[in-house]
């Protein structure tokens, strides 16, 4: 991991508030894993303080992207940054997905979708062709995301909440028909999306389906310093604790490691 | 490329950023990172050189590895963070065992930051450490609830502080750093009753009690209510404090709080701080203790200043 100040490619607005941001990033670049993040400073001042968290969305020769919605401060600042800006990075961080054999199902919704095609990008180039299902809550929100796993040429299914394009509904009720379809089939499954969503996903996989889900906590450092970012463990970990931290442990982690909050 | 090493290495000789903090201890810089926002110091190695740091403050060490608090433990607030950690941290065996090799294998001074629930935790810590090569100094952190007495902070009544500072100085003789609590209404007494009970430096300020309230939700952000405030947002409070402790206590004093470039550094120097601690900072910018380091040096070669030493306390005027 390294922090380093590099040059915006390209800053695109793809609707529903949704962006994604290009970075000349060639260190961060050639060691990327799928399901690794950066930290990303953003604004110049005190206010918005701690960097931000952002999965890796995509990587291209030298260049890394994120995907990210504008919620607050700090992704205000990074919705109006201009290409040819430079912007203060660190990583690549975390852990990273871990590739089985498959069939592969990857799920997501919403901003969780960004890791995702990274991970099927990865599959791809080792000869894996995954099964992605992706919700969103509306046509737009789709649409920000949807084309460019739609060019990934991979089996695809999407919904939205309020049925405006696709299947109406949440994505996960595409989950079981699908494990289902082939009894003797060991599906590996990937998440990252709202909590309530991989916790559904792994309540469906759960003592069946090898489950892997990204995680999401705030975080004040990414880099293991603060203790901030933990998530509580079902069982008791090797180490003697109850808890994980996301930017050390994970933020992948096996669904049944998670202790789900209702 | 040589020659100009050569001449940056003159121009540092002639800033002497030595700086002494009590019990024989001398830094050859003045910058130090703050117990909790440091790890235990490999965290940071691909960003700062260990090396050339004043000194390392590890994160608190218990005598048992005690698991932390639930989650959400922190939460943004403007220019600062509240922090509810709740000591996590491996414990002393295993500090010893796992993370004092690497720190031993590093040119700067380490010091060991601890804490307890009654005064005999305390008392073995030291004594366990004190065993230890590689330590340089201890800091107790104070700002912990004392068990025995119904969870009344150690730091929080003079009696009990300079108590605990007298027990722990019986049991160690490495130098002895008393890190105060900021949520008192008279922080010099309490730097005075470290000083008493044998201390021989005090640091300060640790977090200031806060909380936030999730309006959406409608009930606090941190699972444990309340959390420490960090940050930019507490530095003219921190200042204040450190000021006043150095008017107070005849011993060091050592300057914490919100500390984020060169300049909040000098501040806190010219207001009687013999050296400083970079907290919060580190999370967001983790090269932030070498450019501070950087800066102070700059500051003194344009200033002519040979010794910073000389500049302690300098905005005390006649004092
Ligand atoms: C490992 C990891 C990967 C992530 N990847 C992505 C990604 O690829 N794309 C993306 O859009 N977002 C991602 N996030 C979430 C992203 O970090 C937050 O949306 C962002 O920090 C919000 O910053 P802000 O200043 O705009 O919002 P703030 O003003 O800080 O907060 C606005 C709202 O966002 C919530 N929020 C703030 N920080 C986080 C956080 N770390 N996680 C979840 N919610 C948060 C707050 O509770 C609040 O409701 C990721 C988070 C983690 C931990
Ligand atoms: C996440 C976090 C963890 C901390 N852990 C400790 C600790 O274990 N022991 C301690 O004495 N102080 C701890 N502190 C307090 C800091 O060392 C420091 O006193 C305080 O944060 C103020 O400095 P700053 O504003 O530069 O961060 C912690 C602070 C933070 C933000
Ligand atoms: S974000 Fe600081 S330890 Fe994980």
């Amino acid at each position: 991991m390294i922090q380093v100040k590099r040059q915006i490619i390209l800053n695109e607005s793809l609707g529903a508030d949704i962006y994604r941001l290009s970075i000349q990033a060639p260190e961060i670049a050639a060691a990327a894993q799928a399901g690794q993040f950066i930290m990303v400073k953003a604004g110049m001042g005190f206010d918005p303080l701690l960097r931000r968290p952002f999965s890796i969305h995509q990587v291209e020769g030298d260049e890394i992207r994120i995907l990210f919605k504008r919620l607050g401060k700090g992704t205000a600042l990074l919705s109006k940054l201009n290409a040819g800006e430079r912007l203060d990075i660190l990583g690549p961080l975390g852990n990273a997905f871990t590739l089985k054999q498959p069939p592969c199902c990857l799920i997501g919704g919403g901003m969780g979708v960004a890791p995702l095609l990274f991970l099927a990008q990865t599959m791809l180039s080792r000869g894996i062709t995954p099964h992605i299902l992706l919700g969103a809550r509306n046509k737009e929100e789709l649409m920000a995301f949807l084309p460019a796993f739609q060019a990934l040429g991979c089996p695809l299914q999407y919904a939205t909440d309020d049925g405006s394009m696709g299947q109406r509904g949440f994505i996960i009720e595409a989950l079981p028909p699908l494990l289902a379809k082939d009894n003797k089939v060991k599906w590996q499954v990937y998440s990252c999306g709202p909590y309530p969503m991989m916790r559904a996903v792994a309540a469906i996989c759960h003592s069946k389906w090898p489950c892997q889900v990204s995680m999401e906590t705030m975080m004040a450092c990414g880099i293991s310093a603060c203790l901030g970012c933990t998530v509580t463990a079902r069982n008791t970990n090797e180490k003697g604790g109850q808890y994980l931290h996301v930017c050390q442990d994970g933020p992948v982690f096996a669904a049944d490691r998670i202790e789900w909050k209702s | 490329m040589n020659n100009k090493n050569n001449k940056n290495d003159k121009n540092d000789r002639m800033q002497d950023l030595r700086v002494d903090i009590g019990g024989g201890l001398q830094l050859k810089n003045p910058v130090m990172t703050a117990s909790g926002t440091f790890g235990y110091g490999r965290e940071f190695e691909s960003f700062a050189d260990l090396d050339n740091l004043g000194a390392i403050v590890v994160k608190g060490i218990s005598l048992r590895p005690r698991p932390g608090n639930p989650p959400p433990r922190i939460v943004e607030t403007a220019c600062g963070m509240l922090n509810a950690i709740g000591l996590e941290n491996v414990g002393l065996e295993a500090f010893i065992k796992d993370k004092l090799p690497y720190l031993k294998g590093h040119k700067c001074p380490l010091i060991v930051n601890v804490l307890g629930d009654s005064i005999e935790e305390y008392r073995h810590l030291a004594a366990g450490l004190d065993q230890e090569e590689g330590i340089s100094a201890l800091e107790l952190n104070i700002s912990c609830p004392n068990v025995k007495k119904g969870g009344v902070a150690f730091g929080s009544q003079p009696g009990l502080a300079e108590e605990l500072t007298s027990t722990v100085r019986q049991a160690t003789s490495l130098p002895l750093i008393v890190k105060l609590s900021p949520n008192v209404s008279d922080i010099g007494a309490m730097a005075r009753a470290a000083e008493a009970g044998g201390a021989n430096a005090v640091s300060l300020i640790n977090t200031l009690i806060g909380m936030a309230i999730d309006i959406r939700l409608r009930r606090p952000v941190l699972a444990n209510i309340t959390g420490g405030l960090s940050g930019p947002a507490i530095k003219p409070v921190a200042l204040r404090m450190v000021w006043q402790a150095a008017d107070a206590v005849r011993i060091p004093v050592i300057g914490i709080g919100g500390i984020s470039t060169w300049q909040d550094a000098m501040e806190f120097i010219l207001a009687g701080a013999s050296a400083i601690q970079v907290g919060t900072a580190n999370f967001f910018n983790p090269a932030s203790v070498d450019e501070i380091q950087a800066g102070i040096r700059r500051y003194m070669r344009e200033n002519n200043i040979d010794q910073l030493q000389n500049l302690i306390g300098a905005a005390k005027g006649g004092k």
